[in-house]
């Protein structure tokens, strides 16, 4: 008694909840598990699991190592499962215009200035800057919440991923 | 009669407190119980729940679309002006025309909620604290908690442990891991920046940083794109307030489980009941109402879309009350 246990979810091991009808339409809810919708996702796929207007929150499975991508605003991911490595990188020529909405893949290996690099655990929360170039590596199969802006590769699969009923 | 003398209240009645009028409404507390007056009815409540959805009221600037007390009073915030309304938002008094509304100025209705919260607050009752890590809201007057109720929530600029912005919590800063938190990692990442980037390469503990969070139901911003703003928060028992959104919002459950009460937003009859468990996401459409209940201290992120423009679409009907459709 008293020993308190947090219970977080992980890729492999999470439990649902979900909605209740009493006088209404489940898909009102757009209630999905990010757990769940990373364990079926191909690596780095950015799967939108909110949504309000022009932004969103992505659930991505991070394996291997990412493409190098540009964001034009900022951008903030957080680990919810696993170990993430986050190479900043300050590019030459500007990649993106300021005015753009979402992140979107560099074409090769860009050139410029390296910033930084950043080794993510379970919890922690980084800055991508606007304007800068970023590569996320992941030993093993992990979990990112990115919040950004719908770019050319939000993918949106609602029916997919929520509760219809 | 100046907004300042409005806001000092009556002298203190038998019970040690102070009375406070706005507008046709008015205020009064005893040892157990706000009772609330205006020209077509009243109402009786207990002052503890009361007291915290004050709390929140304020500390938000009556945060977004309504806040409801209960299922009799609360407020609507225009972004400027507010309403405070008994009844406005429950189905019995609107059919028998006993709902009663009036609109004031932000920084009226502020001062008298705060000259409320300074009087009726005594020593050792913290309205933001779970229940079991604060003193007794109840009695006689004793003292006061000015410390507890002035605090604001506090909000980021661009993302919290940045140089110049919302600073890291630490139990040197006063913010030790709360006793529902204590197996949360507190392990920083290792950050490598090259010269010039400080600015820009940051990373902090997130869930550090929320198992020391020393109030519950009161979300802070941590992090901004544009006007998309997490707001995460940790919640312990229940939601003080019935929160009825003028847009959608999002709750994402970082840890544990919280059950959400939704009730329709106008009339207040019940919808669904939704169940969150660590990783759910979960809509809230802009025509509902929610309430929360926490049985363990949980992390939720509360997302929101800081649109001036949202409020005034949805009303209009130019933007659905649901995120999306599928
Ligand atoms: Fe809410």
């Amino acid at each position: 008694m008293g020993d308190y246990t947090t219970v977080f979810g992980r890729l492999n091991n999470y439990t649902k909840g979900g909605v209740e009808l009493i006088n209404d339409d489940a898909k009102n809810y757009v209630f999905s598990n990010m757990f769940e919708v990373a364990s079926r996702a191909k690596p780095w796929e950015k799967v939108a699991v909110a949504k309000n207007q022009q932004y969103v929150l992505e659930a991505i499975r991070a394996e291997g190592t990412s493409e190098w991508r540009v964001t034009p605003h900022d951008e903030f991911a957080l680990v919810v499962d696993g170990d993430l490595v986050v190479e900043l990188l300050d590019p030459a020529k500007p990649l993106v215009d300021a005015n753009e909405s979402g992140s979107r893949a560099v074409k090769g290996d860009p050139q410029g200035t390296p910033m930084g690099t950043i080794h993510l655990g379970h919890g922690h929360m980084a800055l991508l800057p606007a304007g800068r170039c970023y590569r996320m590596r992941a030993e093993q199969p992990s979990v990112v919440l990115l919040q950004t802006i719908q770019g050319p590769d939000t993918v949106e699969k609602w029916a997919d991923i929520c509760q219809k009923f | 009669m100046t907004t300042s003398s409005l806001a000092l209240g009556t002298e203190p009645n038998e019970h040690g407190y102070r009375s406070f009028t706005l507008g046709g409404f008015s205020f009064e507390r005893d040892e157990y119980f706000v009772h609330i007056e205006w020209p077509t009815g009243r109402h009786v409540a207990a002052i503890e729940p009361f007291l915290k959805a004050l709390m929140r009221d304020v500390a938000w600037n009556f945060f977004y679309g309504t806040v409801n007390f209960d299922s009799v009073i609360g407020t609507v915030n225009h972004y400027g002006t507010v309403d405070l309304f008994a009844g406005r938002f429950n189905e019995a008094y609107r059919m028998a025309e006993l709902d009663h509304l009036e609109n004031f100025p932000h920084d009226e209705i502020k001062q008298t909620f705060q000259a409320i919260l300074a009087d009726w607050v005594n020593e050792g009752f913290d309205p933001f604290a779970a229940p079991q890590e604060t003193g007794s809201a109840y009695g006689l007057k004793n003292g006061d908690n000015n410390s507890a109720v002035t605090r604001e929530r506090v909000t980021a600029q661009r993302m919290v442990g940045l140089p110049n912005d919302e600073p890291l919590r630490s139990d040197a800063s006063g913010y030790p891991v709360n006793r529902m938190f204590l197996d949360v990692d507190q392990s920083e990442p290792q950050v490598e920046v090259e010269p010039g980037y400080e600015k820009e390469v940051s990373a902090f503990n997130f869930f550090a940083y929320l198992s020391r969070s020393d109030v519950t139901w009161n979300p802070s911003v941590v992090s901004v794109c544009r006007d998309s703003l997490m707001c995460p928060t940790t919640e312990e028992f229940i939601l003080p307030i019935i929160h009825g959104n003028d847009r959608v919002e999002w709750f994402i459950q970082l840890s544990d489980e919280i059950v959400w009460e939704v009730n329709d937003r106008e009339t207040g009859r019940p919808r669904a009941k939704v169940t969150m468990k660590a990783g759910d996401c979960s809509a809230m459409p802009a025509d509902i109402r929610h309430q929360g209940f926490s049985p363990k201290r949980s992390m939720l992120l509360v997302w929101e879309n800081n649109s001036a423009e949202l409020p005034g679409l949805i009303a209009r009907g130019e933007a659905p009350t649901v995120p999306v459709r599928f």
